[in-house]
C-alpha cells in the first residue's frame, strides 16, 4: 500500500454526491505520494453496499469515469458491511497475482437519502427475507440477541459493553475524520435509550456518508514513488450461514495458540460467536507467520458495529479466549496508552483496538468502512497519524504490525488483513 | 415528484423529493410447503435423508452434506434459545414497536427458528423459557403466520386458546 485517503465521515454530505466525495479522498492520496502519476494506475476496484442507497445501479462506474481512470479494468464488490475488506482483498489480489501493478481501491455509502428507520430496513434487507425479514427485520435486534447468549454463556456484562463506547468515542476526540467524537461515561451508555435489549443507543454505529481509497502497488512501484510504503503481509476471509438460526453447534476452530481442551465444554460458534471471523483471522495468520496475535500485533482496527461485535471479535482474533472477550476491554488491554477515558484500567494501553475511534465513532458509511480502516492502519504503521489527524495522541508508539478487520451480516463475510511497516 | 409538482427541500445544493415504490411476483418454490404449513397448525423442518441432520427453519438440500432433506413436522413446544426485546427497528416495523424476538430451538432439531415472543412482559423473558407456538386464524402466507407465547401462560394474563 503506497497512499490512501478518507472523506470526512458525516451524518450528511449534501454539497456532494457519491463521485465527488471519492474524488476528494482519492487526490488527498495522490497528493501524500508526489512521486506517483496516475499513468501507473491500471485498473481499479470499487465498492459500495446497496444500491437502496445509492437508487443508482453501477454506480462504481460512474466514479471510474469521474476519477478518470476509463478504460482500464474496473468491478465492482459488493458484500453487506465487509464490502470494503473484500474491496481491499480485491485490489490486493490484482496486485498479488501479477494481473496489475498498481489497484485503486475505492469506496463509498450515501446513508443520508432516506430517514435512519428506513436505512435500518435497507439494511435488515440482508437477512433472509422469507424467515428473518418479515419477523421484524432489524440488524440491531440480531446483535442483541447474539449477545443475550454471549451473557448466558461467558457473564459477559453490560457495564464490560459500554466500556467499548466509551474507549472508542474518547479515541475519536483525536480524529478529525470522526463523525461522532465525545467522552462518554459507563453510566451515560446505560442510559442512553434502549433500542433492542441490552444495546443502547451508544452501543451501536451511526449511519454516515463518506469515501475512502487505498493505493495499492507492487513493490517495485511502491519503491519508486513511495518513502514508507506498508507491505500487506496476510489475507484471509470466511463466511457463515445467512440465516443465524442456522449456525451449528461443534468444536472450536483453533488458533496456533490454543488447545482442544482450553474448550472442552464450548458448543461453537452457535449464534455467540462468528466461525468466518475466526477463519478470515486463522487464513491471515498463517500467511503472515503470525503465532500469538497478542504478542505479535502493535494494533487492530476491527469492525464494532455494535460494542458488542467488538467484544465477540477479540476472541475470533485470538486477542483473548473464548469467553474472556468482556475481561479483555475490562483490564484496559483495548485502550489507548495515555487518553484519560475516567476509567480504572490495570492493564491499558497493551494492544489498542480501533485507536481510530472504529465504527461506533468515526460512522460506518459501509462501503468506504472497510477501506478507511485500512487507512488508518496505512497512516498508523509508516508513523504519520500526526500529519494526517493534525495530532499525534493516537499514534501507536512503534506500531510495527497491524490488522483490519472488517464484517458483514450476522458474520455472513467477515476479511482480515495484516498490514506491516517497511524494514 | 408527483403530478402536483416537486416537493423542494433545499435549493442550494438542490434537494428535491422523489418517491420509489415498486410489486413483486414472489414465489416461495422449494420452501412453499412451509408456509403452507403454518396455515394448517403446523411447523415444518427439515431433516437430511443422508446425515440426519435436522433443520427447524427448513430447507431442501443439506448445507453439510449436499443431500436432499425430507419435510419433518416440528413440535408445537421449544425453548428460548435467545431473545430480545426491540424498542425500535426498520421502518416496517416500527409501529410494532416494543416487540420481542426470539430464536427458538426444539427438541430434535439441530438449529433454531426465528420468530416473535408474545405474551408476556420483556422483563420476563429468560433462556431456556419453555414456549409454545401460536397460528395465526387466518394466514397471511408470512413467516409471522406463527409467533410463540410462554408453555405456562404469565399468571397475570387470560388464558388463550391454542390451533
Ligand atoms: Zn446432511
Amino acid at each position: 500500500m503506497i497512499s490512501g485517503g478518507i472523506t470526512k465521515f458525516a451524518k450528511a454530505h449534501p454539497d456532494k454526491d457519491f463521485r465527488l466525495m471519492v474524488k476528494e479522498a482519492y487526490d488527498y492520496a495522490l497528493r501524500d505520494v508526489p512521486r506517483f502519476s496516475t499513468d501507473m494506475i491500471e485498473g481499479a476496484v470499487g465498492s459500495y453496499f446497496s444500491d437502496h442507497f445509492t437508487r443508482q445501479l453501477k454506480a462504481a462506474s460512474m466514479v471510474q469515469d469521474y476519477l478518470g481512470l476509463c478504460p482500464r479494468p474496473s468491478k465492482r464488490i459488493e458484500g453487506g458491511g465487509a464490502t470494503g475488506g473484500l474491496c481491499f482483498q480485491s485490489a490486493w489480489e490484482a496486485v498479488a497475482s501479477g494481473r496489475m501493478n498498481c489497484c485503486v481501491a475505492f469506496g463509498f455509502e450515501t446513508m443520508s437519502r432516506v430517514n435512519t428507520w428506513k436505512g435500518n430496513e435497507f439494511i435488515a434487507l440482508a437477512s433472509d427475507t422469507n424467515f428473518d425479514f418479515p419477523v421484524g427485520g432489524f440488524y440491531t435486534g440480531y446483535y442483541a440477541m447474539m449477545v443475550q447468549r454471549h451473557m448466558h454463556e461467558f457473564g459477559t456484562t453490560v457495564e464490560q459493553m459500554a466500556m467499548v463506547s466509551v474507549k472508542n468515542h474518547a479515541n475519536a476526540l483525536y480524529n478529525p475524520y470522526a463523525q461522532k467524537a465525545k467522552r462518554l461515561t459507563v453510566k451515560q451508555v446505560r442510559e442512553s435509550p434502549m433500542v433492542a435489549t441490552p444495546l443502547t443507543m451508544e452501543d451501536i454505529c451511526t449511519m454516515s456518508d463518506g469515501a475512502a481509497v487505498c493505493l495499492l502497488a507492487s513493490e517495485e512501484v511502491a519503491g519508486k514513488v513511495c518513502d514508507r510504503p506498508v507491505k500487506i503481509t496476510g489475507v484471509g476471509s470466511g463466511s457463515d450461514a445467512m440465516r443465524m438460526a442456522d449456525r451449528p453447534h461443534g468444536k472450536v476452530i483453533l488458533l496456533p495458540h490454543e488447545r482442544e481442551a482450553d474448550y472442552a465444554h464450548l458448543r461453537y460458534p452457535g449464534v455467540h460467536s462468528f466461525r468466518g471471523g475466526r477463519t478470515a483471522a486463522k487464513l491471515a495468520y498463517q500467511m503472515a507467520g503470525i503465532r500469538n496475535p497478542m504478542e505479535q500485533l502493535s494494533f487492530v482496527e476491527l469492525h464494532d458495529a455494535y460494542t458488542s461485535s467488538e467484544i465477540q471479535t477479540y476472541e475470533d482474533l485470538g486477542l483473548c479466549k473464548y469467553g474472556e472477550g468482556g475481561r479483555f476491554v475490562e483490564s484496559g488491554i483495548p485502550f489507548m496508552p495515555g487518553v484519560d477515558y475516567g476509567l480504572e484500567l490495570p492493564k491499558q494501553g497493551r494492544l489498542p483496538v480501533n485507536p481510530s475511534g472504529g465504527l461506533l465513532a468515526c460512522g460506518h458509511p459501509v462501503g468506504a468502512t472497510g477501506l478507511m480502516q485500512a487507512v488508518f492502519a496505512f497512516w498508523q504503521l509508516q508513523r504519520t497519524i500526526s500529519k494526517h489527524l493534525g495530532n499525534d495522541t493516537l499514534q501507536v508508539k512503534n506500531a510495527e504490525r497491524g490488522l483490519i478487520h472488517s464484517h458483514a451480516g450476522t458474520g455472513t463475510y467477515i476479511t482480515v488483513s495484516i498490514l506491516e511497516a517497511a524494514e | 415528484m408527483t403530478e402536483k409538482g416537486t416537493i423542494l427541500y433545499s435549493v442550494d445544493p438542490l434537494i428535491i423529493h422523489d418517491h420509489y415504490e415498486i410489486d413483486y411476483r414472489h414465489s416461495y418454490a422449494e420452501d412453499s410447503p412451509f408456509f403452507i404449513g403454518l396455515s394448517k397448525g403446523k411447523l415444518l423442518g427439515s431433516r437430511c435423508t443422508g446425515c440426519g441432520y435436522t433443520y427447524a427453519t427448513p430447507r431442501s438440500h443439506c448445507m453439510d452434506c449436499g443431500a436432499p432433506t425430507a419435510w419433518q413436522e416440528l413440535p408445537l413446544t421449544g425453548r428460548v434459545h435467545t431473545f430480545t426485546t426491540c424498542h425500535y427497528g426498520g421502518e416496517a416495523f416500527l409501529k410494532e414497536t416494543p416487540f420481542t424476538l426470539i430464536l427458538a430451538e426444539f427438541d430434535g432439531a439441530d438449529t433454531l427458528l426465528l420468530s416473535r415472543l408474545k405474551g408476556i412482559e420483556p422483563e420476563a423473558v429468560r433462556i431456556g423459557l419453555p414456549v409454545v407456538a401460536r397460528f395465526a386464524k387466518t394466514p397471511s402466507f408470512r413467516v409471522t403466520d406463527v409467533w410463540f407465547e410462554p408453555d405456562h401462560p404469565h399468571p397475570s394474563l387470560p388464558p388463550r386458546g391454542g390451533g
